[in-house]
Formats: structure tokens, C-alpha cells, sequence
């Protein structure tokens, strides 16, 4: 018996190894945006795919984000799989009213005969420094819209096993990629990746019993380190990462805050109007006998994003989480 | 040493790397819209096409005339009528093979009719018992899109995979004067230019963007001449002139097809109707005009052609008229009858594996529906 050795991989090298092996498993998936092809994309996530697959499946597009959208629904008509990539998440709004009116719809305006298997790249959030429109969390806009599939990978083996799951659907997805996340490193072997989870399941990523924090992207890694953190406080927290927002995975949520009583949302994504206000409901509606407090939030602030000297005061750190949850009402415990 | 020295060499001009890309005369369109009829042109038309053009014209009106009926009579929630602008509906679908593609915009049912739709299919979408009511790839017509120009990209893209795929299919996209304001159109003829999709864009500048006049819209020489500015031939065409407009489609449709890439054609007509039954146009023009524009009516033109050179007589005359009768009978019968619905339809196609959570809202829906039917059983009691 060999051991394969696995070495650290990023996740910008899984996502790329994932629209690799899908491209040379299926001919009619096609990889196209702005710098994709000679550049390998402003992340290099698309690295060696054009040199590997020439540029009509890799393909470097004019710059105008519902041109390359619009396009792809025309190629998912005639039977091809693009994948599109948008360069950054404020850069991706040109693109919505083909997302919104067309890319999510079309299923269903033609009862099931026209579906389109389109995926949509977009890397979002912040932390990386980024100037002016480079660091939006735009979940809440996807979320909104029935028809797509919203999902969004925090580690190495997600990167690479959501991605190949997105291309090989047949709905259309919008795969968020934490941007701050890309150069995150884990032991994954490229040339043997495990399966993981499908789209729309949930996973616990680390078990306790104080209390659960559901979360998703890049707030998955700071919710594990405040929950490391909080050991010295004695709370053992659990934490859960959504993987997929939509479908949204209630069944493993809830069993997870039935088992806790207390539950914390965490996102940079502002909280009024995002996405934690809609899980807060759905525990609450699903949940509240179990409940020992109220469903708490840590979510971005309700402004439009920092410049990036100021943004370490709006993202979501472990001590924020830690005061939420030591806000949980524990001491009606007594 | 000085800057200068420092630099090397000094360039007065742009370096080689800055080239003319192509001499834009080729891709000008002709001053005066294009015709046919009643110039020396139409003698060189093969009868057979114009009869063919003739009988689905007279079908177009007809259809036309039944759909704003059946509108009156709450039998569509909404019509938009191409009333007047038949020539470019019939045209369009005439000039295609049968393996190429139509993308209509929501004015152009006529079309998708003429390409080989059933009639109430493609008026699902008005009624309202569906949005699209034909499978696509039966006709290879894609489904009618409402926002304005948004098709336009979808055209591109699927000719460029056809291409890709080594198929010779051309799809054609209807848009109107208002939708070549749209960003779409701006990006589909930008893409289609770039990568020599084999793409028709056929822009019916039928006056009107509902109210606002094309004065209002463009500045632009013609929408024709918008063409050059992406690198493709821009056509201009007599919209009502059904010889000319089959002519100049069929000339770009086998450019594309034959790899010679991208046509922007405008064809231009006037819209006899309101923007829809829902639409006062006596609000921003005046009678004259529309008169002005009855007098150069599709059918008159080609009916003058086809009787003055005898290719038609009063039989055959009547035969279209018959045809037309027949068609619209058939619509005003089908049309009458209720749609059938299914409420729970609307969960049924939303994504490929209906979701947790809709499968409970549709469980909700269907006890209200059962509730629904429960109370009028009780009522019959």
C-alpha cells in the first residue's frame, strides 16, 4: 500500500484544479470573464485553463459583466455549461438584470425545457484591503431571487468538491468565493479529492454544546477561532457552516440549535436586510421551545463598505462574537 | 543628459502598435432605407417568394386583428399589436433556416407564428397562463423577452456555441428603437463583433418607444449607422417593404452563416397601434401621421406588386384572405375555451429538485386549495 503524500493546497488552487478536471471530464463546460484566459484572472484562479484548453474554452471576454452573462445564457441554451467568472463582487451588479430577469427564470418560464446550467463566480467580501467596490458581501441579493442556488465554500475540499457540484448542475448556481479565504491552506490532495457534502447541506465544523454559531464563507474561520477563544470563558461552542445558502439546510440547523438552546448568525454581510435575519427567523419559527434566548447576530454594520484602513472596525471578529455571546442569557440559566 | 536623451528615441506619433483597424466605409449603411417594390429591383424577386410573403402577411394582419379582439373580450391580459410592421415579422422568421434561431422580443408573437409557433402558444405569455407556451427548441424560437434588448446577449451567445460546436446556425434578434438604448444592445453587438457570432440584429424602428419619439432616443445619423461603431455592416431597409426586408435578411443571414460574422439591419416602419390595448397614442401624435403611414401599408405594397405584374389573381387574392379567415377562426375557438390551470405548477419548475422548503409551501397551497373546495361543496350543500 502507498501513501499518497498531500501536501497544503490553497483554495484558489483547488478552485482551479475543480474547472480543470470539469473541463476535461465534460467538453461542453466552458470558462469565460474578464482576464480568465491569458492572465489566469486578476486571483489566478483560472490559471493554465486556456493554455491547457485553448481560448475558445477559456475565453478572455470584452469588459462588460451582462454582456458575458447574457452571452452565457445563449451558450446554455445551444448545451454548453459556461462558467462564468465575474472579476469582483461589486463588479458583478452590470449583470443582475440578467441574473434576476433570465439567468434565475428561464426554468421556469419554459417549464422545465429550457434550464440553464449556468455558473456564476463572483469573489466577494472583505479583509483583503481592497479599495472601493472590492470588498462587497452581495448574498443577499442572490438569496432574494428564487431560481438560482446560492453557495459559498470555506474550506480547501468544499472549494473543489461545491465547485464541481455547481458546474454539474443543472440549475444555475452563483458560487460566492471568500476572497480572503484564497491563499487559506489546507492538507488536500488534488489528485485524489474526497466527496463532500452536497449543495444545500449544512455541516457542523466543530461540535460543542453552550451554544451554536451558524455561519458560512469567510466568517467560518474567525467563528472557529471564537470558538477556541471562548473555551477560557467555558463555552463550549459549536459551529455550523451553511456551505449553501440556497438551498437552505434547516434540518441541520435546527438540530444543532435544539441540542444548544442559544444561537448566534454570523456574516459580514450587513445585518439589517441580510441574511442572518432570515435564518434568525427560521430557527425562531422552527425552534423556540428550544430556545433559552433570543436568536443573536453578528453581521457587518449597516453601511456601505469601509475604506480599507477602517474595515478591521466592520468585519466580525472574535470579539464581537465572544460579547454576543456572552449576551446569550446565560444567566437565567440560575 | 536631458529627459530626452534619457528616453532614447522621440515619437511624434503613436507607435506601430496603433493601427486603423478596418476601413468603416464597407459597413456604412445606404442613405435612403432599401427597397424593392415598385423599383426595378422587383423584377428580379422570384414570384413564388412574394406569394409566399404575401399569404403570411395577410395571415400577420389577420392575427393581428384577432389578437386585439380577443383582448377587448378579456381573452388577453395585454396585446401588443405589429400592426403595420408585418413585413419585418414575416420576413424575419422567412429568412431563417430551420435549424437557425429566433429570439423575439414580447412585440413579435407574428413572428414566432410565421416561423411555425401555434398561435395560442405563443400568446400564453399575453393571456397569462404561463409565460413562455412553447417549447423552444421545438421551432427554435426562444422564448419572448419582455425586458427590453436583454435577448439580444442570449443570441450572441448561442450562435457563438453553435459556432464553436460546428454547426452553421445563424440566430437572428428582434429589438426595437427604444431597446438599442438598452446597455444589451450596446454589449450584444459589441461581443457579436468581437467574436464574429453569426448574429442578425433586426431593429424594427417602428417610431415609437411606446410615447417617446426616435428624436427623443438616439442622435445617431440612423440606428443603422450605430453598426459601424462595432466593427459590422449596419443595413438600412424599407420596413414595410416585405421583398426588400426578406432580401437583406437573407443577404446577412448567409454572411453569418458563410463566417463573415455580424449584421445590425434597421428596418424602418411605423407602429399603426397603440403600444398595447393599454395605450392611448392620441396622447403624442397626431392622425396625419398614422394616415401618411397606412398609405405605405405592407399589404398594399406587395398587393400592387403581385396584381400589377399579374404573378396574382383575384382567386389567389382571395385564397390568402380564406387562409387568414381559417387561422383566425381556429385562434378566436382556442382562445375562447379556458385555460387550464394547475397552481401547483408553480413550484414545479423552479429549480431541478424542487427544495425543502418549497415542497412545504406547496403542501400550504394545496390545503388552501382543498380548503377552497371544501367551502364550495359546502356552499353547493
Amino acid at each position: 500500500m502507498t501513501t499518497v503524500a498531500v501536501k497544503p493546497a490553497t483554495m484558489a488552487q483547488a478552485l482551479t484544479r475543480a474547472m480543470r478536471d470539469a473541463m476535461a471530464a465534460d467538453p461542453t463546460v466552458h470558462v469565460m470573464g474578464e482576464d480568465v484566459g491569458t492572465l489566469g484572472g486578476v486571483f489566478r484562479v483560472t490559471d493554465g485553463l486556456a493554455k491547457e484548453f485553448g481560448e475558445d474554452r477559456c475565453t478572455d471576454t470584452p469588459l462588460a459583466e451582462a454582456g458575458i452573462l447574457g452571452t452565457a445564457v445563449g451558450m446554455a441554451m445551444y448545451g454548453l455549461r459556461p462558467v462564468v467568472e465575474m472579476q469582483f463582487d461589486a463588479f458583478a451588479y452590470p449583470a443582475f438584470e440578467q441574473l434576476i430577469s433570465h439567468v434565475s427564470r428561464m426554468r421556469n418560464r419554459t417549464r422545465g425545457r429550457m434550464p440553464l446550467p449556468i455558473t456564476v463566480r463572483v469573489p466577494y467580501g472583505g479583509g483583503i484591503g481592497g479599495v472601493e467596490h472590492h470588498s462587497d458581501s452581495s448574498e443577499a441579493y442572490y438569496m432574494a431571487t428564487p431560481g438560482l442556488h446560492v453557495v459559498t465554500p470555506a474550506t480547501v475540499a468544499d472549494a473543489y468538491g461545491l465547485l464541481r457540484q455547481a458546474i454539474a448542475s443543472d440549475d444555475p448556481v452563483v458560487f460566492l468565493e471568500p476572497k480572503r479565504l484564497y491563499w487559506s491552506k489546507d492538507s488536500w490532495n488534488p489528485e485524489h479529492p474526497t466527496d463532500v457534502e452536497p449543495i444545500g447541506r449544512a455541516v457542523v465544523r466543530r461540535p460543542g454544546s453552550s451554544a451554536t454559531l451558524i455561519t458560512y464563507g469567510p466568517s467560518v474561520p474567525v467563528c472557529l477561532e471564537a470558538a477556541e477563544a471562548a473555551r477560557a470563558e467555558g463555552w463550549d461552542l459549536e459551529v455550523v457552516d451553511l456551505r449553501s445558502l440556497v438551498p437552505f439546510d434547516d434540518e441541520t440547523v435546527c438540530a444543532a440549535v435544539r441540542r444548544t438552546g442559544r444561537a448566534l448568525v454570523v456574516h459580514e454581510s450587513t445585518g439589517f436586510g441580510g441574511p442572518g435575519g432570515e435564518i434568525a427567523a427560521r430557527i425562531t419559527e422552527r425552534c423556540f421551545h428550544h430556545l433559552e434566548a433570543p436568536v443573536l447576530r453578528v453581521a457587518g454594520f449597516d453601511i456601505p463598505y469601509p475604506p480599507p484602513m477602517l474595515e478591521r472596525h466592520h468585519l466580525p471578529g472574535v470579539d464581537r462574537i465572544l460579547d454576543a455571546v456572552a449576551r446569550l442569557q446565560w444567566e437565567a440559566e440560575g | 543628459m536631458t529627459v530626452m536623451e534619457q528616453r532614447g528615441a522621440y515619437r511624434p506619433s503613436p507607435p506601430p502598435a496603433w493601427q486603423p483597424r478596418m476601413d468603416p466605409a464597407p459597413l456604412l449603411p445606404d442613405a435612403e432605407p432599401y427597397r424593392v417594390l415598385g423599383t426595378e429591383a422587383a423584377a428580379k424577386s422570384d414570384p413564388d417568394l412574394l406569394r409566399r410573403l404575401y399569404a403570411q402577411l395577410v395571415r400577420g394582419r389577420r392575427y393581428n386583428a384577432q389578437a386585439t379582439a380577443l383582448t377587448k373580450q378579456g381573452r388577453l391580459a395585454v396585446y401588443p399589436s405589429s400592426t403595420g410592421q408585418e413585413a419585418c415579422e414575416v420576413a424575419a422568421a422567412l429568412a431563417l433556416e430551420e435549424r437557425d434561431w429566433l429570439f423575439p422580443s414580447y412585440r413579435d408573437t407574428l413572428a414566432a407564428v410565421a416561423r411555425g409557433v401555434d398561435p395560442v402558444e405563443a400568446l400564453t405569455l399575453l393571456r397569462g397562463d404561463w409565460h413562455t407556451g412553447y417549447d423552444p427548441y421545438a421551432h427554435r424560437v426562444a422564448p419572448l423577452s419582455t425586458p427590453l434588448a436583454t435577448q439580444l446577449p442570449h443570441a450572441v451567445g448561442l450562435a457563438h456555441a453553435a459556432r464553436l460546436k460546428g454547426d452553421d446556425v445563424v440566430a437572428l434578434a428582434m429589438v426595437g428603437d427604444g431597446g438599442t438604448s438598452e446597455g444589451d444592445f450596446h454589449e450584444a453587438l459589441n461581443f457579436a463583433a468581437v467574436w464574429q457570432a453569426p448574429v442578425v440584429f433586426l431593429v424594427q424602428n417602428n417610431g415609437f418607444a411606446i410615447s417617446v419619439p426616435l428624436a427623443k432616443q438616439t442622435a445617431a445619423p440612423s440606428l443603422a449607422h450605430k453598426a459601424v461603431g462595432y466593427g459590422m455592416p449596419g443595413r438600412l431597409v424599407d420596413g414595410n417593404d416585405a421583398a426588400a426586408v426578406h432580401e437583406v435578411l437573407s443577404d446577412a443571414v448567409r454572411h453569418a452563416r458563410a463566417g463573415g460574422g455580424p449584421t445590425l439591419v434597421e428596418a424602418v416602419t411605423y407602429r399603426i397601434e397603440a403600444h398595447t390595448n393599454a395605450d392611448d397614442a392620441t396622447r403624442y401624435r397626431g392622425d396625419a401621421e398614422v394616415e401618411a403611414w397606412r398609405a405605405h401599408d405592407p399589404i398594399q405594397l406587395l398587393e400592387h406588386e403581385l396584381t400589377a405584374r399579374g404573378l396574382l389573381d383575384d382567386a389567389g387574392l382571395e385564397a390568402a384572405r380564406q387562409d387568414a379567415e381559417e387561422m383566425a377562426a381556429d385562434l378566436r375557438e382556442r382562445m375562447n375555451r379556458d385555460p387550464e390551470l394547475n397552481p401547483m405548477d408553480l413550484f414545479d419548475h423552479v429549480y431541478a429538485e424542487t427544495t425543502a422548503q418549497l415542497r412545504e409551501q406547496r403542501a400550504l397551497l394545496r390545503a388552501e386549495l382543498e380548503a377552497e373546495q371544501d367551502d364550495q361543496e359546502g356552499d353547493l350543500r
